[in-house]
Formats: C-alpha cells, structure tokens, sequence
C-alpha cells in the first residue's frame, strides 16, 4: 500500500492539534458535554491516529437513519426502526487505509502547472486552400512573367573572352555597381572591403543592437528612417554606376550618351 | 432515330466504363499507398477540416507549412510574396541550371562556343538561358526586397534575431551565386565584370592577394578560375545555400510562424 507522505501526515497532525485545542478552551468554559467530549475523543484520535469517535458516532447514526440498516447494539436510542428492517442486507466492509482512514489525498496540482495560462486564442486559416493558393498564383504568375521577358529579350553573349582587351567601361555586375561607384571615391579598400564588409556586420548585428521591442512603423522611425536612407543611398549609387557612367567611367547622360550597361 | 439513342447509349457505356476504371485506379491499394489521406488525388476528397488538415500534414512539400497559419499572413500585401518567390526562383534556377549543364563545358577552349551552340543549334536552349539569366537577376532583386521587407516589419526582433543572420547569410550567398555564375558564359562581359569584382576583393587587408588567389585559382582570370568557379556555382554554393533554407524555414516555424501582425 502506498504510504502517504510525510510532510502530508505532519501537516495533518498539526491541523488536527490545532482544531483540537481550539475546540477544547471554547466547549470546556462553555459548559457543553458534547463540546467536551469531542476534544476528548479528537485528543484520543490524536493519540491513536484514528477518526474521532464522535465523528465515527454521527455518519453511523446517519447512515442507520438513511438506509435502516445494521444498527450498532450500543446505539440503541438512534435506531427506532431498526427492529422492522433487520432483514435488511447488511452494507459492504468500508476498507480502511493505514490509521483507519476511508480517503487519501494523492496530490496537490496547481493550475499553471497543467494548462498554459498564457495562451492567449489567434486568429488562424487552413493552410490549405488560403496560404497555398495565393503561393500556387505567384508561383505560376512570376513563371509566365520569367517565360514571356525570356521570349523577347536575349541575355547578353559577346565575343569570346580576350583578357587582352579592356572594354571600355568595364563594369561589374548590377548589384556590385553601388560598390564601383564607390571605388571613383576613395580608396580600393576602403570601397571595396571595408565599407561592404562593415555593411553585412551591422546587417548581422541590426537584431542585436536594435533594443526597441516594438515592430509598430509609428514607434521605430528612428530604425526606419536610417535603414531607408542607407537603401536610397544605395539605390542611387547603383543607378548612377548602372546608367550614368560611360567610357573611362566619367559621368554622362544615358539619354545622350547611349546606355553603357549589360545586365 | 435509332442511330441516334445507339450512339448515345454507346457513349453512355463508355462514360460508365471509364468512370468504373477510375474507381478501380482510385481504389487500388497501390494508389492508397501513393497519395496519403487527404491527398486530392484520393477517391472521395471532400473539403471538411480534417482533410484541410491532412493535405498539409501529408505532403512533403506542403508540410513546410504548418495546418494553420495566422489570417493576417495570407494577406499578400503583409509579405509581398517574396520570401516564397525567392525560393520558388531558386528552384527554377536549378531546373534551368541542371538543363544547362547538359550543354556546357567549363574550359576556356569549350565554354564559349558552348554557349554559342546552346543559343542556336539547341531546342529550346537560347529560351532556357534566357530564363536562367533573368530568373537569376529577379532572385537576388527578390532576396534584397525580402530582406527589406523584414526590416520595414521589425521582423528580425526576438524570436527571430537568428533567423534574420540567416537570412544575412542567404543573401550573400545568393550574391555569390550570381556572381560565380557570371563568369561562366566566358565572353568579354563575363570576363571583365569578373575582373572588376575580384580586383576589389584583392584589397582585402593583410591577405589580400592570397584572397585573390585562391578565387581565382592563379595570378589572373584564365582557364583555373573557369572551373573552380563552374564547381562553386552549379554543387558548391547550391548545396550551402540549401542547408541554410533548411534551417531558415525551419526556424519560421520554430520562432511561432511569420512576424506581425503590425
């Protein structure tokens, strides 16, 4: 039989102490026999770990009221009708635990510990069909778009590479143009190294140094404004790299000019 | 009169044995076995939840997905597409590239003409190389817009700070994709962009040259830098890039799904 543990049992015993004196100085002054018999009969159950005798009393009384069932002999004067339904079949043996207890108490389960008090509900849709459908629509859309600009622009094939003849300009793809237009302001490395190098670190580290919790628009101008100034800066560079550099890669107009540019 | 109810009786019969085959197909134990619970594809699809919810759990594509997402997320104008587009670019880059090898030599007396052959003696071939170029264009447009489509969101806040380091780490591989790719055509545009890009990667402090030379497997831009980069570009990159999607979409739906709403 699984004991019930220690520090339960120590607690119950205090409790039962407790009431038991309590109970004690109110029913022994208040001159009530009843009142001094229960903390005679708490003070023995104390003693011998048992339930109170007067407690053990009342339910039988209770219990002969209810069904008029087996009636102890001692309690003769709560059983009037005992003699009339002696037939009666007597109630099954109550099994008692250690110390006569009836009922045990297993575990004490606190609320946070079994159900996620912070789950708060959100408002969800299937996957299938709401997410898939627009996916399957702009998959099929950037296709058809990707097929029909394939139909009619060429990507660019020139002559076959002579590592002896600089075309002029030479440029290097679209998207390291920002990083040419830097070279014809300071120094290789500082365009070509530092400066792009630098840029992917404080990208790395944005999440990092960013300390506002908020992802309002309204509350991060701050953050805004400078990721957008860095994104037009860049945006500019790389148009004037793309569009307004010709030979020797001095400024011209491409509306004048011609466009020196192969993507 | 007659030749009429025949030919629609016939008609008739041959609807009732085709639909009977179909049953049969659709039953079969061996298609059971292909299309999981849930599948379209299964005899008997009805739209309730539960098989809104096997259609996700029981495809290997799909169930990148959770079964339910936010209702904000499937709103187009929260994410523009575009991390989804950049994937789906990837892809058909890959579909387009593995075309491609087909055709292509990465030595410098067989590229070129190569790629010459491929555009006019090739089906389709001139189209396929379109598609691959633009298709590579459009995806690191597609990246960078995503990356400053997160940004605008406040996207990369925590949970997501590591994600975003991923997505930092995609973007520069994607750059590197493209960028390896470049050279490959061996024509005067490849060949001096190229020159251009790595003669900047030179400067890098204190080893600049060795930098430079590992890259380009030499002094100058010639036949080594061909083929190192033709291994970078079509295994080398790819099978990186792929391992950090993995974990990029793994962690999506590890940090509670996509951000916002705002």
């Amino acid at each position: 039989m699984t004991e019930v543990p220690e520090h339960l049992l120590r607690r119950a015993k205090e409790r039962r102490e407790a009431l038991g004196s309590s109970g004690g100085d109110e029913g022994g002054e208040a001159a009530a026999p009843q009142g001094a018999d229960e903390a005679a009969s708490y003070a023995e159950a104390e003693k011998t770990g048992k339930i109170p005798a007067h407690l053990l009393e009342r339910s039988r009384a209770a219990r002969a009221k209810a069904g008029g069932g087996e009636a102890p002999a001692s309690e003769g004067a709560a059983t009037p009708a005992a003699g009339a339904v002696a037939t009666a079949p007597p109630p099954p043996p109550t099994v008692a635990g250690p110390g006569g207890h009836t009922q045990r108490l297993l575990t004490v389960v606190k609320a946070g510990s079994i159900q996620d008090v912070k789950a708060k509900p959100v408002d969800k849709v299937h996957t299938w069909p709401h997410l898939l459908v627009v996916e399957f629509v702009a998959a099929l859309a950037i296709t058809a778009f990707l097929l029909i600009f394939s139909i009619f622009v060429d990507a660019p094939l020139l002559s076959l590479a002579n590592a002896n003849e600089t075309p002029n300009p030479s440029k290097a793809p679209w998207y390291f143009m920002g990083l040419q237009e830097l070279l014809t302001m300071f120094h290789p490395m500082v365009a070509g190294v530092t400066i792009p190098g630098m840029g992917i670190f404080a990208l790395i580290l944005a999440p990092y140094t960013d300390r506002n919790p908020s992802n309002k628009p309204e509350d991060r101008k701050f953050a805004i404004s400078l990721f957008s100034v860095h994104l037009m800066f860049w945006a500019i560079l790389t148009i004037i790299g793309s569009f307004f550099r010709g030979p020797g890669f001095n400024f011209v107009f491409p509306w004048i000019d011609g466009i020196f540019f192969h993507l | 009169m007659a030749k009429t109810v025949e030919g629609r009786t016939r008609s008739q019969q041959l609807a009732d044995r085709l639909s009977q085959l179909g049953d049969t197909i659709q039953g079969s134990q061996a298609w059971n076995s292909i299309f999981r619970p849930g599948s379209i594809f299964r005899k008997g699809y009805t739209d309730s939840p539960r098989n809104r919810s096997y259609v996700v759990m029981n495809s290997v594509l799909y169930h990148l997905h959770p079964v339910k997402v936010k209702r904000h997320a499937v709103k187009v104008s929260y994410t523009l597409c575009l991390g989804g587009l950049s994937f789906f670019l990837f892809i058909l880059l890959t579909v387009t590239g593995i075309f491609l090898m087909f055709f292509y030599r990465p030595t410098a007396a067989q590229a070129w003409t190569d790629i010459a052959a491929l555009e006019t003696s090739v089906t389709f071939g001139l189209l396929v190389r379109n598609m691959h170029r633009w298709a590579a264009h459009l995806m690191v447009l597609s990246v960078f817009l995503h990356m400053a489509r997160v940004f605008y969101h406040g996207a990369y806040k925590a949970p997501r700070e590591f994600n975003w380091v991923v997505g930092v780490i995609l973007l520069t591989l994607t750059l590197l994709l493209s960028f390896t790719g470049y050279l490959l055509p061996w024509d005067q545009l490849a060949l001096w962009a190229v020159a251009v890009g790595t003669n900047m990667m030179g400067y890098t402090p204190v080893f600049g040259d060795q930098v430079r030379f590992v890259l380009l497997g030499g002094v100058e831009i010639g036949a080594e830098t061909l083929i190192r980069w033709y291994v970078l570009h079509v295994l080398f990159l790819p099978f990186v890039l792929t391992i950090f999607l993995a974990v990029h979409f793994w962690r999506v739906r590890k940090d509670g799904g996509i951000s916002g709403p705002l």
